[in-house]
């Protein structure tokens, strides 16, 4: 999960690392509050999780409350990369005297932590990368170790800062690399850290990602979350793995591999059909019941793009009876509400029992096709219909 | 010969008398594994009975060992007590241990290898969030099902079970030597590449069948090394073409970031390295089929 800027400030505060004030504000009534309660200069800036917020008119300075209202009226409603501007927040003013860089992430390729940094910020880091990349420093970071203060001067000398700098931004580095720990975070990214003018490290922006795996072990029930799909929101509530896509073949299958497999599977059949798609990517997982497969027909009929449904299952741990007695009890119990065909491939553990219960129970809205290939084709040509 | 697991392992559940624990340990055992006994410190010296036979638990992983012998570990363990888990099996230097659980932080897992890396490397870590590894014919130590295939001459690396399963299924008139799901997460122990070296140097396995899903670079490094090391056939499928930018499908680790993950990029490296890649998982057991034909 991805935070917004705010939720990183407070992250960032609640672990000491320094940042200026910000409250959050949805109206341009509460901006004029906020900044009369910050005082002096401040900056209005828009929440959304995509970069590019300045040059998208998104940020904006004010010298009073009343300017800083104004200024929100153009920022709220905002489209910045399919984003719209719904939040902002309004920020304490800073005099910059110099930008830095710097970030702690999961770096996967190499099972370990790294670091980034440079004492060069303030531009999109891919940009840095790319025209000055032997000024931003790459430090892989053990995670049995962590990043102590000697660690972190290191990893800032190698970031190109000076002695004098090294030793205050050091500091900074080992408490955000406590937030990154300590919430989980699979990134945690400031850019820019400033030196203001009167000496002050500042981190001014952040960025940070959350773990999903880990919540549980978090209490952040309170955090806003990205909207949802409503249908996405439907899954989730009744513990689904789905993902809504833009097609018209509704997908259920057993296995995150399997499931993405036919989502390809699908697109590649739909060349032929008219180029329909997948319309979601449904996993009810190994060991699926019958109430499983019931609750995710129900969302997935409920997809009123959906045209068509491929349940693709391979009998592993699942036994093909259980998957084939789940599918007949989810049409009994929607009864008339099911009216999209349904295409079943079943494979694996008890597969002749499972396409018999089918076959007994002839429901006129199912075809069973022997192989995953034929089936894709199948679901395709039906939501072509 | 097979690659890692055969019919010397003895292993041991560390779970065991939990649901899963005690559901797969049944299920290996019906499958033909060896298991010798379980962990689990609060029950520590009760013995279980399962299917007819008297399995010993322990209440560490070194007991386990000094007792029965084992030299395999499957851990079914919740994740919040995977990494104490996985740290246990490493301390106790046991050659192999075998994550299964799901849904583990990956700061845990992260801090797991880092630690067996600290240490050596002495135990060899598949998963966690996988399958397990399958040698047919002589040993399970997972949750896949034992029945699909038998023994043969193809060696299977796949990030995914379940597509596992399907390419064993697709190829069962052929059976496999190996068949290893090395996990969706994004941090895991064995990867493509160390399964590709143990089946390169297998002499049970003459071709291979390598899966890969979006995320990550993983299918890009081993398409790098098939072309440098592997002298025996490889045939690949990648899954999650149409998968969209920034959501994770299912896998934590099966997420394409920017332009980074995505399957296009992997079949391209192992198309490059002179890889055939699958379009669909029976295209790809037919690849393989051409190539067998011709051993």
């Amino acid at each position: 999960m991805d935070l917004f800027e705010y939720q990183a400030r407070d992250m960032f505060e609640a672990h000491g690392v320094p940042v200026l004030q910000g409250l959050i504000a949805d109206t341009p009534d509460e901006v004029e509050a906020a900044a009369a309660k910050i005082g002096g200069v401040v900056v209005v800036k828009a929440q959304v999780k995509a970069g590019g917020r300045g040059k998208a008119g998104g940020v904006k300075v004010a010298k009073s409350p009343a300017e800083a209202k104004e200024l929100s009226e153009k920022i709220f409603g905002l489209n910045i990369k399919d984003h719209i501007v719904k939040r902002v927040m309004v920020a304490q003013g800073a005099s910059i005297a110099k930008e830095f860089y710097f970030s702690v992430l999961l770096d996967r390729s190499n099972r370990t932590f790294l670091s980034l940094c440079s004492v060069e910020g303030g531009m999109e880091i891919e940009q840095l990368a790319e025209e000055r990349p032997e000024a931003l420093a790459k430090v892989a970071v053990s995670a049995t170790k962590g990043i102590d203060l000697a660690e972190a001067l290191s990893i800032a000398k190698q970031g190109g800062f000076d002695d004098e700098t090294a030793a205050k931004v050091a500091p900074v580095f080992v408490k955000l690399y406590d937030v990154f720990v300590k919430e989980d975070a699979t990134l945690v990214e400031v850019n820019p850290l400033v030196l203001t003018t009167d000496g002050q490290i500042i981190a001014l922006d952040g960025k940070v990602s959350l773990d999903d795996n880990a919540e549980f072990r978090h209490e952040r029930e309170s955090m806003e979350r990205d909207q949802l799909d409503p249908l996405e929101a439907k899954a989730k509530a009744m513990d689904l793995n789905y993902v809504k896509l833009d097609g018209e073949v509704g997908i259920i299958g057993n296995g995150a591999g399997l499931v993405m497999s036919t989502l390809d599977v699908v697109a590649y059949a739909g060349e032929k059909h008219g180029g329909v798609k997948p319309a979601n990517f449904l996993d009810i997982g190994g060991g699926a019941s019958a109430e499983v497969m019931a609750a995710g027909l129900d969302v997935i009929l409920n997809d009123p793009q959906v045209k068509s449904v491929f349940v693709n299952v391979f009998g592993g741990i699942t036994a093909c009876d259980a998957v084939a007695n789940g599918i007949v009890g989810a049409l009994k119990t929607l009864g008339d509400s099911a009216t999209k065909p349904l295409v079943v491939r079943l494979d694996g553990n008890n597969v002749l029992e499972g396409r018999y219960i089918l076959e007994q129970a002839a429901h006129p809205l199912v075809t069973v096709v022997d192989t995953m290939d034929e089936a894709a084709d199948k679901a395709a040509e039906l939501a072509n219909r | 010969m097979a690659i890692f697991l055969d019919e010397n392992s003895r292993i041991i559940v560390q779970g065991m008398t939990g649901a899963e624990g005690m559901k797969h340990t049944r299920r290996m055992l019906l499958g033909g594994s060896n298991i010798v006994g379980g962990v689990n410190p609060r029950k520590a010296g009760e013995v279980v009975d399962v299917e007819g036979k008297q399995l010993p638990v322990f209440g560490t992983v070194a007991e386990a060992m000094a007792a029965t012998g084992a030299n395999v570990s499957v851990i079914f363990v919740p994740p919040a007590f995977a990494k104490a888990a996985m740290i246990e099996a490493i301390d106790a230097e046991i050659p192999l241990a075998v994550a299964i659980t799901e849904g583990i932080p990956v700061h845990d897992s992260a801090v797991a290898w880092a630690y067996n890396v600290e240490k050596g490397l002495k135990t060899r870590l598949i998963g966690p969030n996988c399958p397990g590894i399958i040698s047919p014919g002589k040993s399970n130590a997972g949750i896949t099902p034992s029945d699909i295939c038998g023994a043969g001459p193809i060696g299977l690396v796949s990030k995914s079970g379940t597509l596992t399963y399907q390419m064993m299924f697709e190829l069962r008139d052929i059976g496999m030597s190996t068949a290893i799901g090395i996990g969706g997460d994004p941090v895991i122990g064995t990867t493509h590449i160390d399964a590709l070296a143990a089946f390169e140097a297998d002499p049970e396995t003459k071709a291979i069948v390598l899966i890969g899903e979006i995320g990550g670079d993983s299918e890009e490094k081993a398409a790098a090394y098939i072309k440098a090391h592997v002298t025996k056939p490889v045939v690949a499928y990648v899954a999650g073409f149409t998968a969209p930018e920034g959501k994770t499908m299912g896998h934590a680790g099966a997420i394409v970031s920017g332009s980074a993950g995505t399957a296009q990029a992997k079949k391209e490296a192992f198309e490059a390295a002179g890889v055939k890649v699958g379009k669909t998982p029976s295209e790809t057991a037919a690849l393989m089929r051409e190539v067998y034909k011709n051993l």
